[in-house]
């Protein structure tokens, strides 16, 4: 991993277990392998490298692959055949590290619908309807039956989505296809399908390497990587300085607790939902705690009203956000949106995501309140510009920006907060890299892994075999809500049903459906 | 779920045929109605007064009200309105259900056993009803709905 990037669960795990062994260990790779793109199974046995033969593997063991196992048992496959790669234990652990330092822990709402529910194939009956039961109010369900107009978006707990999470692997014994290693690679077999290399945690084999046969390979490896921004990364570097700069999906509890103790400036950096739940955080110490702190707010691009024509609807903005509830316009998700997308290739397609995305949070009230209180009372000042340098200060670090307007500014904080979420390319992903140097896959218009309609990678195919893939390589794809669980859901729906089409499950029809439905309710094992 | 102007078609006569017509069938015995007191009519009528009521409704979304919600939608980013809306829009669907029933005379055509409110308790019940399916057991019916706007048929 280069360092600019931002460590996870995943990341950190996987290097571990893929750290060089103390002494050289038989069946690893050699150059042939290396060098080949197209494996024959002699090639595996002169490396001496054990073949494992199953008929799908899903690599990831994160959100995605936890989704697609949940379709696939649901549409009869057994436990045997499938295996999930994976570096980390249980689906959601990166997700709830990711969410938990952007300031969501459990008792607090993700950004996501009340049928957007991964423990749940149908989304019936939703989180909305689960916690007005559980907590016996009404409140949730009017809220859902309001929404969007009389009431902001009603979203779940970040708690209640992991609890439901628990729950089903056990139901759909998902521990039983879980295989932890780190995946190296995937490449297309000699004679159809393919060969995954996965490293085994140290110790826990005979052998450096083991390689999956399989006619299917489904990719879920979630973020290529997450980055710092160029201004601040080129920052640390030549500043040494890594207190100071400071990224939302770092453990970074220390900076509010420094806050409390001692009054100071933040500078915020970024326009979407992390930045807004940074701020929430900021002002709630503020607000409740007795903080003192200063925060100047810098964006790229400043909203101050309605932008971005879409058909005969723009899109609302104020005070430098755009507002869009979810990470599309809500019809992304088996609406209009995605109809249109479906017609669109290339610079069409880019056109239209550049119209619904970018940079934006959901409009609530509780935000925009605060930060009206902030603005009165002068400790949150927004700005909008592009950042020429940044170097340190006596105080702190000054941020040198260049605004629309022509005229250079300064902001001078003790902290920068980066919130932008950048992701790296997917080419830094190690196993996306293989894949479009060995096995043929391509880009979609925003340089992004090319999917279908059906989530097969295009180019990939080998004999029978088809290599799938979901999440958030896959956006710039014909649909653009892939990294959400409600687009998790789509997607493995997507896939599912061109498995069941070459007959490795049953296609879950109505009655399939509804015994599956009835067992799901009765939390009855299957 | 977001719907296609296609989906919200497909979507309307579903309901229409499996959801409006079994109801229509268990509902339309327990309707007030004039039965007692016109000589020789009976509830084969007031079934055929029902299922007019449930034609008329279906064909006027079809060519009327789906493309105008759906019209409606396209001022709207997210494309989408709050559940409840569509609760409420049997107010104007019933009221121009009526006028259509009305000038057709339907209610005279099968010995006048309907009264005002056997329309209205018939329409109003068998919204509320498919309202109710759309918001939740329709998805466990058809896993695909919810991702294809709407879609049921094609």
């Amino acid at each position: 991993m280069s360092n600019d990037m931002i460590s996870t669960p995943a990341s950190v795990l996987g290097e571990e277990m893929e750290a060089a062994p103390p002494a050289p260990t038989p069946g690893d790779l050699n150059d042939e392998l290396i060098r080949t793109s197209i494996w024959t199974d002699d090639m595996l046995y002169r490396a001496g490298i054990p073949i494992i033969d199953v008929p799908l593997v899903s690599c990831g063991g994160g959100m995605g692959s936890f989704v697609l196992s949940n379709y696939l048992r649901i549409a009869g496959a057994d436990t045997s055949q499938v295996r999930i790669l994976s570096n980390i234990e249980y689906p959601w652990q990166t997700y709830e590290y990711l969410t938990k330092v952007s300031q969501i822990p459990r008792p607090e709402r993700l950004r996501s619908d009340s049928q957007g529910m991964p423990d749940c194939l149908w989304g019936f009956p939703s989180y909305a309807l689960r916690e007005a039961r559980k907590e016996k109010k009404l409140f949730p369900i009017w809220n859902v039956l309001t929404e969007p107009i009389f009431a902001d978006y009603w979203t779940p707990r970040a708690g209640t989505v992991f609890a439901g999470l628990e729950k089903e692997v056990a139901r759909t014994r998902y521990n039983e296809m879980l295989v932890l290693g780190q995946v190296r690679m995937v490449r297309r077999r000699n004679g159809g399908g393919y060969f995954t290399i996965l490293t085994p945690p140290p110790g826990s084999s005979a052998t450096r390497r083991i390689a999956y046969r399989s006619q299917y390979v489904h990719l879920a490896i979630g973020y290529p990587g997450l980055k710092f921004l160029p201004d601040l990364q080129e920052y640390r570097t030549k500043y040494n300085d890594l207190a100071r700069t400071v990224n939302a999906y770092e453990p970074h509890e220390h900076i509010y607790e420094g806050l409390l103790a001692k009054p100071g400036t933040v500078l915020v950096r970024g326009g979407g939902i992390v930045a807004s739940r940074v701020l929430q955080r900021l002002m709630d110490d503020r607000e409740k705690k007795g903080a003192q702190t200063q925060i100047l707010h810098l964006f790229r691009t400043y909203y101050s009203g309605r932008h971005n024509k879409w058909g005969f609807a723009k899109r609302r903005g104020a005070h430098g956000f755009a507002f869009q509830g979810f990470n599309a316009p809500k019809s992304a998700w088996g609406g209009q949106h995605i109809e249109q997308m479906l017609k669109l290739e290339g610079k069409a397609r880019k056109d239209l995501y550049d119209l619904t995305g970018g940079a934006h949070t959901p409009y609530r009230k509780y935000w925009l309140d605060q930060m009206k209180r902030g603005r009165d009372q002068g400790w949150y000042t927004t700005y909008q510009g592009e950042v020429t340098d940044v170097r340190p200060s006596p105080n702190g670090v000054v941020t040198t920006i260049r605004q629309n307007n022509g005229s250079m500014a300064t902001l001078e904080a003790q902290i920068i907060l980066d919130c932008t979420g950048l992701e790296a390319d997917i080419r830094e992903h190690r196993i996306y890299a293989d894949l479009l140097e060995h096995s043929g896959a391509g880009r979609n218009p925003l340089g992004r892994l090319d999917v279908d309609p059906s989530f097969e990678a295009r180019g990939t195919r080998s004999g029978t075999g088809k290599l799938y893939a979901s999440g958030s390589a896959t956006y710039g794809g014909y649909f653009a809500g892939v990294d959400t669980f409600l687009g998790l859901q789509l997607s493995a729906q997507r896939i599912t049903d061109d498995l069941a089409k070459q007959g490795f499950v049953k296609r879950i029809g109505i009655a399939r459906s509804i015994s599956s439905w009835w067992k799901w309710m009765r939390h009855k094992q299957i | 779920m977001i719907p296609t102007l296609s989906g919200r078609i497909q979507t309307r006569i579903w309901l229409i045929l499996f959801v409006g017509i079994p109801w229509t069938l268990v509902i339309t015995p327990f309707l007030p109605n004039n039965r007692d007191l016109i000589g020789g009519s009976s509830l084969v009528d007031t079934y055929k007064t029902t299922f007019s009521v449930l034609g008329i409704v279906l064909v006027l979304a079809v060519f009327g009200w789906e493309w105008l919600y759906h019209f409606l939608q396209q001022f709207r980013w997210e494309k989408d309105w709050p559940v409840i809306f569509s609760l409420f829009l049997v107010v104007p669907e019933a009221i121009v259900a009526k006028l259509v029933f009305n000038a057709l005379d339907i209610g005279m055509k099968f010995n006048a056993t309907a009264k005002d409110a056997t329309f209205w308790w018939h329409i109003g019940t068998t919204w509320i009803v498919m309202w109710l399916f759309v918001l939740g057991p329709i998805k466990v019916l058809f896993i695909r709905w919810r991702f294809s706007g709407g879609r049921i048929f094609f």
